[in-house]
């Protein structure tokens, strides 16, 4: 965090002063670990491992705190007798279908609600990482389920857990991961003994957690301590996602990703969502309890915010006009798809594929193949120059003159160029000021989609075809000034936060919402940014001009609420745990929920409350369910849908892996997407042979110096040099083993590339024993690319494609590869040498390993029904 | 992709260094050669120090060529003055003349070695904005401004006669002579400052072996400017007017020998940048042409050829003497060692004494 | 102590400089236990004073590119890699790696560390009390200023170079290709405005802390305390004391090692300080000089 987010780890060393304990965990020695109190190294890929052994030891010693458990989270949930554990499964549950490499998920559901889980397969699920819709919500499941408040009962949520993870011992967990017994006992003794009543823990995790072919179930098994230590919902509690860049959060928020539309609403489905109602009844499940009930209004008020007065509920608000997925349409898929000649064109806006994305030679192979490009950004980066400078021009496979793809530079404006907002990881959203003029040519993201849609529809403007109404239809009016025609971006936070069509008073919640055009919503979660007309976003009041939650800084969605599941903050019968973690409470003398913080609950449902028999929606909500967006109102320590690789986080070897599974005969993800292109392929892992051509682990991340692809960073002098080079780290040992010497060359060997770099042979890497034999690890930096002041190869060039099913991030943080001293080969030699080792390794382009690795025949589940057709409900 | 280093080779060049020997890590000169002979040896400790990388804690002088050859020209042109003023004074023109000349002729070297050392030469005048006590350059630029113009017009006086007798080149002719005597004395007056002052000028730096040397440097550059001086007296002398300057290269010999074997000696840790090197080469160079210088004018009583040659070793010897001490510090400015062991020493002497 | 009040001991030095009604001296306060390497300070730096490039090489010390205070680097993140974590398992293994604070061969033995620690700190030029490379320059280009720092007036600095070896902390360092000397000002300008100087303004973790002198000499007091409170015996303050070489810093740190390790010297002194005591030394040998020149003459002569 110390490394990657310098300014928010302030707040982790203000913790402790004030005495917090800080355990850093990484494969590496960064600088966030020369200043926690407790540093393990750990063997990349291997978290859930660590985690599962923390539940183990909670668990086992029965640390959990057991009211709040029992109350909050679905522990005491009876789950279908149909259900069949990875434990019994060699690492696969019931309902997996080998063919589709998924799982059907109707055995894994609650007692009693088998049928919940709609069609209960997952593979269209997996193509369009449905996993990434519940971010904001639970996903679908029954509100009334059977429940065994001792817990006793073999099939409740928590006898489930206990069993799953009974083998995550110490030893399994020193044996798999490379920590030690005593430092894991450690770290489990102050993460259990800091949880509780009185004491909160943290739990934070860097976007690397996401990178990986298991990354969801990663942040599942956080979230599973968290909730079984009673830390969610609670101030000094909680998880913690570092996101990767600005402003990322908002832009999930209001997507730029192919599945989601604005507020999490997802992109309908042409197959599944045929109607609007179809689409809304997707989203609000009909009958399930939560906030999503009002899902409706959200639809039609963002509708109705895109076509304005064409938005009728005559004509379902324009449903028509909106895109339909068709299948996966990730951006891996679209890069096999560029190289196969399927995609035109393509914009890139802020984003440096060519350095950035795993695979960086079939990324620059894809952009090469299309017929224009347009790239904005601050500077000339390598997406932009790849038909000239790319190292497939060194190879031949980029001939400049022979390449076909146009490509439009266009100068974009920086941050502070620009006025608009930042949306970071608390959901905190920013208002910031324009500080200087862009420079020349550059403009703003508002300015140039703002114009590219005006001149767009000037140029279609009496078009007779149909194809062009949603175009000519849009609600295109937002106010310019300025020389340049700028748009005002708090036009567009007013339509964000939403308004009432007739008198154009900006709503003030998302309650306000209705589905009948009377409304416009441009993000449904962001309602209440622009309340009462004013820039919420913009407060600017000083931290000690307020309490601590400093609400009036800035504005978070939704609903200002900084914490959210705030009302896990207080016991069932709404009063606070303890004196010293008082957050959000029920006052009796006033009947209503109050607090530091606006309570994440209605505000005069009271804790007694119980839901009428048939009840839908936020109704059917009880007094203490304080996750109020889960369809039964609890923390999920057991997830019957919503994630597809499986109900509880399994250890599973990464795609590319050294080791055989010391767990489980099923060694990777088995859900995992693999694309059988004959551009990608997956070096050789145990069960499967040559698996030592490629000896070494290696893992990348950042630099406080550089930004993410270096576009940012290693343009600008005083950034770059101060990390001048590309360069490998290395600790003694490898470096005596393979022959490396300190600022001396080398170069790195996969399955798809060959990249040099400078050695740092530092202590601050380290071998570790795992399963009784040494493992070296490598880190590298990815920041640099062939383009800028300071240039070196990208070392993700070196992974090849492989995904996680839940939301299509690639396995960018882990991956096997040989080490060599000296310079990399040049020109066709370089391709030369990766075929020889693919040769040795016996890979075969585009044919990926077998998937299934278990000897057992995948379990069906306990009753007879096997694994079900994709048959469309 | 082969990509050259394009700034930041300092640092490169500084690295590459620490590949290689580093001073402390040069093996100990042949025996007999930097051992100093007799007297008390302070065993210097096996250092034991902590750095940052080996790189230097303390920024080592940029001062080029130009500061060492000044400290000799300095020095020549303040004893030329002192044998220039004792011909004028006990009759004897021809080392009058001849100190007049070379004085005038060393300290217009030096103020151009001054200018040309300067980062901006043509800022050199900043230096008379003011006077400051606590600045040895301050008052080192001052006594230079006193004694420059003496000198010169001591110098100046020595052409009156081939001046035309009559109009205002007469008048000057007439009037030099009498001001040049003037001149000569006050040059001579400022000559020690300006043959001194240099020593407190590298003595009131952080340079460990200048500043642990700073009761020996005057000495040394006194004793240094003396013998120079007479080396100017012992070439451009005849034989009948020589005695003063064998005199005074016996004296000033003696001072530079002292002061130079002072430095070499008593400093512990702190001398040996002195012993080793290229300081320790110009040190034992100038040693032995200072000896040499002196031999061979107390033997050449009547070879004008042998004084000559005497004068022009003890001038050599004054050059390698003071290039010696500059590189000296130098180098005990680029080793850690110089800067840590001897603080380390202080500071464990202090808090077992600390009083 | 003849004469030399001025140049040793604690005192106020802008009123000693002859400002009158100056207000506080201000400083800052490295606490490197807090310090994250993050190199905020240096950008900064950079950025607000225009300081040039310091170059592009991978000098292979740690994650330190910038390898020292120079005219061109104001401020200098340190990093230091010490001893390997005990139990480590690299048996009959050589290490080739980046040199460490020791030379081979040469550890002390003194601490028996237990763990491996990355040390970071922060340095800059100290704004000493004695100020060494203020009194030395000739020609008034350093200066005094009112918040008790010391300043290079750019448009007077002729390069004369006496400043550079006269730091005892080796800070201030004559530009190539300007000829001049730079270094930190205490972003003069900006406190001149009331701002806080950029590199304190942009630390993330309070690292670096700016204010009066004498309140920043309280809080460190404090945090030392608090450390070995804490179990971190290591932590001492450096530059703090006002009656050490330099008459106290007015950037003063708290180090987790001895400060050599960071590239600091244990126990500098302002060489101005023995300046009495060196002129005498001179005059006496200009006297003998004098003396030696006269007897030369007189000698026989008489």
């Amino acid at each position: 965090m110390a490394e990657a987010h310098p300014v928010g780890f302030q707040w982790v060393m203000e913790a402790k002063r004030r005495g917090a304990k800080v355990f850093h965990v990484d494969p590496r020695f960064t600088r966030t670990s020369a200043v926690a109190d407790t540093y393990l190294p750990i063997r990349a890929g291997t978290d859930i491992a660590l985690l599962g052994g923390v539940v183990r030891y909670i668990l086992d010693n029965e640390l959990d705190f057991r009211e709040y458990v029992l109350a909050y989270t679905n522990a005491a949930t009876i789950v279908s007798e149909r259900f069949v554990d990875a434990e019994d499964g060699d690492g696969l549950f019931s309902g997996f279908d080998p063919e589709t490499g998924s799982y059907v998920q109707d055995s894994w559901q609650y007692a009693g609600r088998e049928t919940d889980s709609g069609s209960g397969h997952t593979a269209r699920a997996r193509d369009s990482a449905a996993g990434l819709r519940h971010e904001s919500h639970g996903a679908r499941v029954g509100g009334a389920v059977q429940r065994d408040e001792t817990l006793q009962h073999p099939r409740c949520v928590y006898q489930i857990l206990k069993r799953h993870f009974a083998r995550y011992t110490p030893e399994m967990v020193e044996r798999v991961c490379g920590v030690g017994r005593e430092q894991f006992l450690k770290l489990a003794r102050a993460w259990t003994e800091n949880s509780g009543r009185e004491r909160t823990g943290v739990l934070i995790y860097s976007v690397g957690w996401t990178q990986h072919s298991v990354g969801v179930q990663y942040i599942r098994t956080g979230a599973i301590i968290q909730l079984l230590l009673g830390n969610m919902g609670r101030p000094g509690g909680g998880i913690l996602a570092l996101r990767g860049h600005a402003s990322i959060q908002g832009s999930t928020d209001i997507p730029t990703l192919y599945n989601l539309l604005p507020g999490y609403l997802p992109m309908p489905h042409h197959a599944d969502h045929p109607t609007f109602d179809a689409w809304v009844d997707g989203i609000r499940h009909p009958g399930q309890k939560g906030f999503w009930g009002n899902a409706r209004a959200y639809a039609a008020s963002l509708l109705k915010a895109y076509w304005g007065d064409a938005a009728t509920p005559e004509n379902d608000f324009g449903y028509g006009y909106l895109p339909r997925m068709t299948g996966d349409h990730g951006t891996y898929q679209q890069v096999l798809n560029m190289i196969d000649g399927k995609v035109k064109g393509y914009f890139l806006l802020g984003q440096n594929p060519a350095v950035g994305s795993a695979h960086g030679r079939a990324q620059r192979l894809g952009l090469a193949n299309l017929d224009w490009l347009v790239v904005r950004d601050l500077f000339m980066i390598e997406s932009a120059t790849f038909w000239q400078n790319g190292p497939e021009v060194a190879t031949g496979e980029i001939v400049p003159e022979q390449c076909r793809t146009e490509v439009f530079f266009l100068p974009a404006a920086a941050h502070v160029e620009k006025e608009g907002t930042f949306t970071q990881t608390q959901r905190l959203v920013q208002w910031r000021e324009k500080a200087v003029e862009p420079p020349g040519d550059a403009r703003s993201e508002l300015w140039f989609f703002y114009h590219l849609g005006r001149r767009l529809r000037e140029r279609l403007a009496g078009s007779p075809h149909p194809r062009d109404r949603a175009l000519l239809d849009l609600a295109w009016d937002y106010p310019t000034h300025g020389p340049h025609a700028e748009p005002s971006a708090e036009a567009v936070l007013r339509e964000i936060n939403g308004y009432e069509v007739a008198t154009g008073r900006p709503l003030s919640s998302f309650a306000q919402a209705r589905d009948d055009g009377s409304t416009a919503v441009g993000c449904w979660i962001y309602t209440g940014v622009y309340a009462d007309g004013v820039n919420q976003a913009a407060r600017r009041r000083p931290g000690h001009e307020q309490d601590w939650v400093a609400a009036e800084w800035g504005w978070a969605w939704p609903a200002n609420r900084r914490i959210l599941y705030n009302r896990a903050s207080a016991d069932p019968q709404g009063r606070p745990w303890s004196e010293r973690k008082r957050y959000v409470w029920w006052d009796e003398a006033t009947g209503e929920w109050t607090g530091y913080d606006v309570p994440d609950f209605e505000r005069t449902k009271p804790p007694t409350y119980r839901p009428p028999e048939g009840a839908s929606g936020p109704e059917a909500l009880a007094g203490d369910d304080p996750f109020v967006m889960q369809a039964d109102g609890k923390g999920w320590l057991y997830a019957p849908s919503g994630v597809l690789d499986g109900p509880l986080p399994t250890h599973f070897e990464p795609a590319e892996s050294p080791l055989r599974n010391p767990l489980y005969g099923q060694q990777a993800n088995p859900a995992r997407k693999v694309y059988p292109h004959p551009v990608n392929s997956v070096n050789p892992s145990p069960p499967q042979e040559h698996g030592q051509v490629f000896p070494y682990v290696f893992t990348v991340s950042r630099l406080t110096e550089h930004h993410t692809a270096g576009g940012m960073s290693r343009m600008v002098r005083p950034l770059a040099e101060l990390q001048p080079e590309m360069f490998v780290e290395v600790s003694p040992a490898l470096a005596a083993e393979a022959g490396l010497t300190h600022l001396g060359w080398a170069h790195l060997i996969s399955g798809r590339a060959v990249i040099e770099a400078k050695v740092l042979v530092t202590e601050r890497l380290t071998p570790l024993r795992v399963d009784g034999r040494v493992i070296h690890q490598l880190w590298l930096p990815y920041h640099f690319g062939y383009e800028g002041i300071v240039t070196g190869d990208s070392a993700n060039d070196l992974f090849g494609i492989t995904l996680d099913p839940n939301v299509l991030i690639q396995e960018s943080k882990v991956g096997t590869c040989d080490v060599r001293p000296g310079r990399r080969p040049t020109g066709p030699a370089l391709r030369d040498l990766i075929g020889d080792y693919r040769r040795r390794a016996g890979i075969v382009p585009g044919v990926p390993p077998p998937v299934m690795t278990t000897e057992l025949r995948p379990p069906a589940g306990n009753t007879d029904a096997g694994p079900r057709e994709n048959d469309d409900a | 992709m082969s990509r050259q280093p394009r700034v930041g080779d300092l640092f490169r060049r500084f690295r590459q260094r620490l590949d290689g020997p580093a001073p402390h890590d040069v093996p100990p000169a042949g025996p007999g050669r930097a051992r100093p002979r007799g007297g008390e040896e302070l065993r210097v400790p096996e250092a034991e120090f902590t750095s940052y990388y080996g790189r230097p804690i303390l920024k080592p002088p940029v001062w080029r060529w130009d500061i060492p050859a000044y400290l000799f020209t300095g020095g020549l042109a303040a004893g030329s003055s002192l044998l220039a003023a004792g011909g004028q004074l006990t009759g004897r023109p021809a080392l009058r003349r001849a100190g007049r000349v070379t004085a005038l002729g060393a300290v217009t070297a030096s103020a151009y070695l001054l200018i040309h050392d300067l980062g901006r030469p043509a800022r050199f005048h900043h230096m008379l904005r003011v006077a400051k006590p606590t600045s040895p350059m301050s008052v080192g630029t001052w006594i230079l401004s006193a004694y420059g113009p003496a000198a010169g017009l001591a110098a100046v006086a020595e052409v009156a006669t081939w001046l035309p007798e009559r109009g205002a080149a007469g008048r000057a002719r007439r009037l030099l002579p009498p001001a040049g005597q003037v001149a000569g004395l006050a040059a001579a007056a400022t000559a020690p400052a300006l043959a001194t002052y240099t020593g407190v000028l590298l003595a009131t730096t952080a340079v460990p072996s200048w500043h642990g040397a700073y009761p020996h440097l005057p000495i040394i550059f006194a004793g240094s400017a003396l013998a120079s001086g007479a080396g100017v007296g012992l070439i451009a002398a005849p034989c009948g007017q020589v005695g003063p300057a064998r005199r005074l290269a016996l004296a000033g010999a003696a001072l530079e020998l002292y002061g130079a074997r002072s430095v070499k000696t008593r400093l512990g840790l702190l001398s040996e940048p002195y012993t080793t090197g290229a300081a320790g080469r110009l040190l034992r160079a100038g040693r032995a042409l200072t000896v040499a210088g002196v031999f061979g004018a107390l033997v050449a009583r009547r070879s004008r050829v042998l004084s000559g040659l005497s004068g022009a070793a003890l001038l050599a010897a004054s050059v390698a003497t003071r290039f010696g001490i500059f590189h000296g510090g130098v180098a005990s400015a680029r080793d850690p060692k110089y800067t840590v062991v001897p603080q380390r020493e202080r500071l464990r002497r202090r808090q077992a004494d600390p009083d | 102590m003849p004469d030399g009040d001025s140049l040793a001991g604690p005192l106020d030095p802008a009123p000693d400089a002859g400002w009158v009604a100056a207000g506080p001296r201000m400083g800052f306060f490295t606490d490197t236990s807090v310090c994250i390497g993050c190199k905020a300070c240096e950008v900064a730096c950079k950025e607000w004073n225009d300081v040039p490039a310091s170059g592009f090489d991978l000098l292979g010390m740690s994650y330190d590119n910038t390898g020292a205070l120079t005219a061109n680097s104001w401020r200098h993140v340190a990093f230091v890699e010490q001893s390997p974590p005990t139990g480590h398992d690299t048996p009959g293994t050589r290490f080739l790696g980046m040199p460490g604070p020791r030379p081979p061969g040469r550890d002390t033995g003194v601490e028996e560390r237990t763990d491996f620690r990355w040390l970071m700190m922060s340095d800059v030029c100290k704004h000493c009390t004695h100020a060494a490379c203020l009194d030395v320059c000739p020609t008034g280009a350093l200066f005094r200023t009112e918040f008790g720092s010391v300043v290079v007036q750019q448009d007077i600095c002729n390069g004369c170079g006496y400043c550079i070896p006269a730091c005892p902390y080796g800070v201030i360092d004559q530009r190539r290709g300007d000829g001049r000397a730079w270094k930190c000002t205490l972003c003069y300008d900006r406190l001149g405005a009331g701002l806080t100087p950029a590199c304190a303004q942009a630390c993330p973790t309070e690292s670096i802390q700016y204010g009066p002198l004498d309140e920043l000499r309280e809080r460190a007091a404090t945090r030392v305390a608090q450390l070995h409170a804490r179990g971190v015996p290591q932590a001492r303050l450096y530059g703090h004391d006002p009656n050490d070489g330099v008459g106290g810093d007015g950037a003063f740190f708290l180090l987790l090692d001895e400060p050599q390790v960071y590239g600091l010297p244990p126990d500098p002194v302002a060489a101005t300080r023995d300046l009495p005591r060196m002129w005498r030394r001179a005059g006496l040998a200009a006297l003998t000089m004098a003396a030696a020149a006269v007897a030369a003459f007189v000698g026989r002569s008489s």
